[in-house]
């Protein structure tokens, strides 16, 4: 009963700790809301082209992709908001461990939500073109990079959360830092530099096969909208005195 | 037991805790007691590994308490009853505790009946709690464990007259059973009725420690007489000090006997000659307060 407790049961308690507070009960109810909305939509409204699972799936994607980052920096900034931090750390005192569990979590619940919209996005695709075998047609690349896309969503969030220990001043940065490098970007001689260091090339994960050169601008991306976050508040969490 | 060696915290170079040592041992309940700001929680957040000392170290059952494997199992913690989120459900709360630290989550519910919360209260979010509520929730998530070693910073704030009874027994009782208990209070009466021995702590440093008598027998003599002018003369020509004593008569720094002599040789009637005791302790603690305030 001394023993330390796994980095799995770690990881359990903290996706039960996404969704047993209102505020996180009811971002998860909207994630799924959504994503079955956009279903809907994208049936109803979208062009005949349009109804292939492939496209419907990648709309399906959207809401996780925009929500589930908050979800992440609640995870971690909640802790120091809500002051959780000094119970939590009592029970577990190597901090990082509990920041492992917290990316491990964000990784299931990314799997989750990606695998949700895939089964939503097959029933929208059967009503919308019943019979017709070639929509059915994705690329097995394409599902892996709609994963990537739903989990380091998921994980930047927690990473922004950690680095900045604060829910509002992480949310607004998670979403204005991407709007003020899109404005820099509009501007003709930044627009090279922009492609690489902007979160915007992480949009087209969903859309189609990425060569190399795009793959590229996403790794670029990730360090440093993924792990340069996750590193900074790891340093800052696990080197602070908690008052 | 829990041991502080020299315990040293500074804040942009001002010690707000300067070379603090103690020891509680099992079976004890140990009342750590000083005004607000003097260090109190500075010092238990050093004990429990939240704050680096700058000088010193701190040992829960013999060692860190970063370094025990699953604290939860043995030192229970109650820092600060505030320290939940709002949004969560009372018994979600320990029961994410109890899960964390792999102990059966039917337990949760029988802590809720030992604290007295309510099933209809544990259902409601932590939001909606009062102090009093937050305390007992905060005491039964210290609980969960089973832990030897009770840890908890100003339990008894928020609490009514029937909680601190609930509480004293608690504590004693689980001190009977061979735990230790340190708990932190800035209010004298709090303490006095729960805790077997004082650590009393004044801007950072320790002041005074020991059992309650202990403090009690060196804490001087109350005397008063009708002319407390007469009085303080006839004690001066003894070469003794009297400070005035709250509600009346003069605090001096000796024995009963000594200030009996001295009134007879100066002259002067008593009404009132008895060691201080209680009202020594009010005086000591007082000096520490007001001198906090003056600061």
């Amino acid at each position: 009963m001394n023993e330390r407790p796994t980095l799995a049961r770690l990881t359990r308690v903290e996706l039960r700790k996404m969704v047993d507070t209102r505020s996180g009960f009811w971002l998860q109810l909207a994630v799924l809301g959504l994503t079955a909305v956009t279903v809907v939509i994208t049936v109803i409204a979208g062009h005949e082209d349009d109804m292939t699972y492939r496209h419907i799936f990648a709309n399906a994607l959207f809401p996780a992709g925009i929500l589930l980052p908050v979800v992440g920096i609640l995870l971690v900034s909640s802790e120091w908001s809500q002051r959780t931090a000094l119970v939590s750390f009592a029970l577990v005192p190597e901090r990082e461990r509990l920041i492992a569990a917290k990316v491990l979590a964000g990784i299931v619940l990314g799997l989750l939500a990606t695998a949700f919209a895939a089964v939503v996005a097959a029933i929208g695709t059967a009503v919308a073109s019943p019979d017709v075998a070639h929509v059915w047609t994705i690329p097995v690349g394409l599902i892996g990079q709609d994963v990537v896309y739903v989990v380091t969503a998921m994980v930047i969030g927690v990473g922004f959360g950690a680095a900045l220990l604060a829910s509002a001043p992480a949310i607004v940065l998670y979403f204005g830092l991407p709007a003020a490098l899109g404005a820099l970007g509009s501007i003709h001689a930044l627009h090279g530099t922009v492609e690489w260091i902007s979160s915007g090339s992480l949009e087209p994960l969903t859309e189609q096969v990425l060569n190399g050169h795009e793959w590229a601008q996403v790794a670029v991306t990730l360090v440093l909208w993924m792990a340069l976050p996750l590193a900074i508040g790891t340093w800052r969490i696990t080197k602070r005195d908690l008052s | 037991m829990i041991e502080a060696e020299k315990l040293t915290k500074r804040f942009a170079g001002r010690a707000v805790v300067d070379g603090v040592s103690f020891r509680c041992e099992p079976g004890t309940v140990t009342g750590f007691l000083g005004p607000n700001g003097a260090g109190k929680t500075t010092t238990m957040r050093m004990i429990c590994g939240f704050a680096r000392p700058d000088a010193g170290s701190a040992s829960v059952l013999g060692g860190e308490y970063r370094r025990l494997p699953n604290p939860g199992r043995r030192v229970g913690v109650l820092l600060d009853a505030s320290a939940q989120h709002g949004g969560r459900r009372g018994r979600e709360a320990l029961a994410i505790s109890a899960q964390t630290m792999g102990v059966d989550e039917a337990r949760v519910d029988d802590l809720l009946d030992r604290v007295g919360l309510e099933r209809s209260a544990a259902r409601k979010r932590v939001r909606q709690y009062s102090l009093g509520m937050r305390q007992r929730l905060g005491i039964a998530n210290a609980l969960i464990g089973e832990p030897e070693v009770l840890i908890l910073d100003e339990p008894a704030n928020g609490l009514d007259p029937e909680g601190m009874r609930w509480m004293r027994g608690l504590l004693k009782d689980f001190a009977e059973r061979g735990g230790t208990v340190l708990l932190s209070s800035h209010l004298l009466h709090e303490v006095d009725v729960i805790a077997d021995r004082l650590v009393i702590i004044g801007a950072g440093k320790i002041v005074a420690q020991g059992s309650r008598d202990e403090l009690l027998s060196s804490a001087g003599t109350l005397v008063r007489a009708d002319d407390d002018a007469a009085l303080a003369r006839a004690l001066a020509a003894a070469g003794l000090t009297g400070r005035e004593a709250e509600g009346g008569g003069l605090l001096v720094d000796a024995e009963p006997r000594a200030v009996g002599a001295a009134a007879r040789d100066g002259g002067v009637a008593l009404v009132h000659l008895a060691p201080a005791g209680d009202a020594g302790l009010e005086q000591l603690f007082f000096d520490l307060t007001s001198g906090e305030e003056e600061r």
